[in-house]
């Protein structure tokens, strides 16, 4: 998150926001979950940007990454940081606040005010740790689902997001297809592949090594803070690229010599633990394993994202980048060739970068002209340009 | 744009398709003739292009385009998915020109191909004349910098179709600014075919 001054908020800025809750699923209508589980009573933690039309067409749902929440634009009283993708959602920005009505949701599992596993369990009047059901992609899609009838709107103009808010897109058109316009799925794929189960799993495996993780009930006792911290480091290598990784850090050390020791020698490694320290403080150890375990369960492939012999609606634009090794094009690619089985109207960009799997929150020029005009089409079909003839 | 300057091809292509058809156009460019069969003919386009800048200027169109090449876009596609698929200018730049074709026919119920004639008279004087390479208006490239990989006539072409039993349904031969009539492998500089399955 950028850091920016309450006295400068930008004319390009939503401004300041406040998070809204919205709760459901009380006694007896307990949601059921994929699992076969089921939660309640379930609280959504959201925020809106814009206004919503009279016909309520202009909605468009933004989709948060593994370790994203409901601020994704603008800032909240008193504070400093803007949301997570303020860069893309404000007036005139590609998600353009002064057309559209942004909404934004943390996902079930997650710890930023939706309910999750350190939320407290109603049948025990505890922090649930492990007792929380598990979750999965379409369990999160299904809660938003439930703050989409609230807020009144029947169709959205547009789901979009990236990396897991990517797999929470291409689900709403599995789930619903019928009630979404457009889907912009970027940096993202059908299904987990084993590589990324992998990194997933050592990411599990370092918090659940930390003593301090305690079987998940640490909550009296404070975060496991060696094995999360450890865990998010893995996370931001595969978030850069090798180049990227070399333009930010190259082999610079953080003084002029070596220490011979094993302090932070080179700026990579002060990089890494400096935003590991930072996680803890801002991300439950317990809701990084529920919502990596989503993750990997997600598999729309063979046919599931679109069932054989039917088609739907919604356009898509699908975006990858070049240097994301994470979540690589040719797994955008995937759902490209699954589009064109069933004839779905769709773009897909591959967009140049060299910051790896980071590129959907920094490479703003390029994503903002496709997104931009991407959208416009949906929203008012073709506008004639100029006296273009034949 | 007035439609002077709208290329030949572009308008004769324009003028093959029918309206409410699904098209897809391989090597589409910016979008410059699938914007106006959308516009007006309300067609179901679908682009596939390599180049970055053309696509997000096909996206500014509100065009709906993949970023690929060509001999890898068409597998997915089930057959008969289009009426018409579109290989005007982009078939002599694919290797296996003869994969594209028969991909092309199985996924469109036409195809249509337009490309420029090796034959075409000046391209024949440069050769005879000066020993070099032709540099036509429709073959403008150095040899050096060219994108084209495979060279070909309108008589080579149509030798080609009776080989693979492609039914030529329409045929038509362009010169720099008019349509040719009279010995087009000599006298037309393009040529656009629209081809089906016999």
């Amino acid at each position: 998150m950028k850091k920016m001054k309450k006295d400068t908020i930008k004319n390009d800025s939503v401004g300041v926001v406040e998070t809204q809750y919205y709760t459901f699923a009380g006694p007896g209508r307990k949601h059921k979950l994929e699992s076969g589980d089921t939660l309640g009573l379930i609280t959504l933690a959201y925020e809106t940007y814009g206004t919503l039309n009279k016909d309520k067409s202009n909605a468009i749902l933004a989709l948060h990454a593994l370790s994203g929440d409901a601020h994704a634009a603008g800032v909240h009283k008193g504070q400093e940081d803007t949301g997570w993708w303020d860069n893309m959602i404000g007036p005139g920005k590609a998600f353009d606040t002064n057309r559209y009505f942004v909404i934004c949701s943390n996902v079930i599992g997650g710890c930023k005010g939706s309910t999750g596993p350190s939320s407290l369990n109603p049948a025990t009047g505890k922090p649930y740790a492990l007792d929380f059901p598990f979750i999965t992609v379409a369990d999160m899609v299904h809660a938003q689902r439930h703050l989409i009838d609230f807020l009144g709107i029947d169709k959205l103009l547009c789901v979009a997001g990236a990396s897991m808010g990517g797999m929470q897109v291409l689900q709403w058109v599995a789930s619903y297809p019928e009630r979404v316009r457009s889907a912009i799925p970027i940096a993202t794929a059908l299904k987990h592949s084993p590589q990324q189960i992998a990194f997933n799993e050592v990411v599990r495996q370092s918090i659940m090594a930390d003593p301090a993780w305690r079987e998940g009930n640490y909550y009296e006792y404070g975060q496991p803070e060696k094995g999360l911290s450890v865990a998010r480091m893995i996370g931001h290598i595969t978030f850069m690229s090798d180049q990227s990784m070399e333009e930010k850090f190259s082999r610079r050390l953080k003084n002029d010599k070596f220490s011979f020791g094993f302090d932070a020698d080179f700026e990579v490694e002060g990089y890494l633990r400096y935003r590991g320290a930072n996680f803890v403080k801002r991300f439950d150890a317990n809701s990084y394993l529920y919502i990596t375990k989503a993750i990997d369960y997600f598999d729309l492939s063979g046919g599931k994202l679109i069932p054989h012999g039917k088609t739907v609606n919604t356009r898509f634009l699908i975006i990858s980048f070049k240097s994301d090794w994470l979540y690589p094009s040719h797994q955008s690619q995937e759902i490209v060739r699954a589009l064109k089985r069933r004839h779905v109207d769709a773009t897909y960009c591959e967009l140049t970068s060299t910051y790896g799997h980071d590129a959907f929150l920094v490479e703003v020029a390029e994503q903002t002209t496709l997104i931009k005009h991407f959208l416009d089409k949906t929203f008012n079909g073709y506008l004639v340009a100029g006296n273009y003839g034949i | 744009m007035e439609s002077k300057n709208i290329h030949l091809d572009y308008r004769i292509i324009y003028s093959i398709i029918e309206p409410d058809s699904r098209v897809l156009d391989l090597g589409c460019g910016e979008g410059d003739l699938l914007y106006p069969l959308v516009r007006d003919k309300h067609v179901r386009a679908q682009g596939i292009e390599l180049n970055d800048k053309a696509i997000q200027e096909c996206v500014k169109k509100g065009l709906s385009v993949f970023q690929d090449d060509i001999e890898n876009s068409l597998r997915e596609y089930p057959d008969h998915s289009f009426d018409y698929v579109i290989l005007n200018q982009s078939m002599q730049e694919v290797k296996k020109v003869d994969c594209v074709i028969h991909e092309a026919l199985r996924i469109g119920n036409k195809v249509i191909v337009g490309f420029p004639n090796f034959a075409y008279i000046k391209s024949r004087l440069m050769l005879f004349f000066k020993g070099r390479s032709p540099i036509t208006g429709s073959l403008p490239y150095l040899w050096f910098d060219t994108p084209n990989v495979r060279f070909l006539s309108i008589t080579d072409f149509k030798n080609f179709c009776v080989e693979k039993n492609i039914r030529i349904v329409e045929a038509h031969y362009l010169g720099e600014k008019e349509i040719v009539h009279l010995c087009p492998n000599l006298l037309a500089m393009n040529a656009i075919f629209v081809l089906t399955k016999n």
